[in-house]
């Protein structure tokens, strides 16, 4: 019994890292900032979610496990506030979604406005 | 496998790096800089459970709050150019006409 907790909680956190690789890839290959923000944030919270599952498994019932409980617990209530004030400034700068190879203009578009995330795309 | 799971997440920690050095507009460098912080948060509780050392729990918390506040604090510089501008007085550049 032992031993079967302890090849979960090991593949538990393996699966957390795994997924937080996904999101790191999904973050650097997309092509808009929304797009890297969505990825990068999911992917955390979802990651952090496996990991802090898998190494309390790992500690067993004691101080670590509430520690682990308010890490994960920090995590989940900074992540995606974060993400939100993230996107929510990037398009308070202007910077507009892109959809296809398309970028969405504004209907009156400001002089000024010519904010673009130079990449090219 | 702890080991396995420490090794993909420098892994995912050198992707995000890129993508900080990379990154075109300062939202992405912001974008991975929070996201970098948050995984090192999991790699400092991960590294307690390889030295069996779970103390370490402790600096990952303390990570946390900081990743947090450091991203906020980061976003209002690049908005307002300031740390002390008065966030009910001015205005981000996009929003003149916001309620």
């Amino acid at each position: 019994m032992a031993e079967a907790i302890h090849w979960t909680g090991g593949t538990l956190a393996l699966l957390g890292a795994l997924l937080t690789v996904a999101g790191a890839a999904g973050a650097l290959r997309f092509p808009d900032v929304y797009t890297r923000i969505h990825a990068a944030s999911l992917t955390d919270t979802g990651g952090a979610t496996l990991m802090m599952l898998g190494l309390g498994l790992l500690a067993g019932l004691s101080l670590v496990t509430l520690k682990l409980a308010l890490a994960w617990l920090f995590i989940m209530l900074t992540s995606p506030t974060a993400a939100h004030a993230l996107a929510n400034a990037a398009h308070g700068s202007g910077l507009r979604p892109q959809i296809g190879l398309w970028r969405i203009v504004p209907a009156q578009a400001e002089d000024g406005d010519q904010t673009d995330d130079g990449d090219g795309a | 496998m702890l080991a396995a799971a420490a090794a993909a997440l420098m892994a995912a920690m050198a992707l995000m790096l890129i993508r900080a050095l990379l990154g075109p507009s300062p939202y992405d460098r912001m974008l991975a800089a929070n996201s970098f912080g948050t995984k090192t948060v999991l790699f400092i509780g991960l590294a307690g459970f390889l030295f069996g050392r779970p103390d370490f729990l402790d600096l990952a918390i303390a990570y946390a709050l900081i990743n947090f506040v450091a991203t906020i604090a980061l976003m209002k510089v690049v908005r307002y150019r300031s740390l002390q501008a008065s966030l009910s007085v001015h205005r981000g550049p996009g929003e003149a006409g916001g309620g």
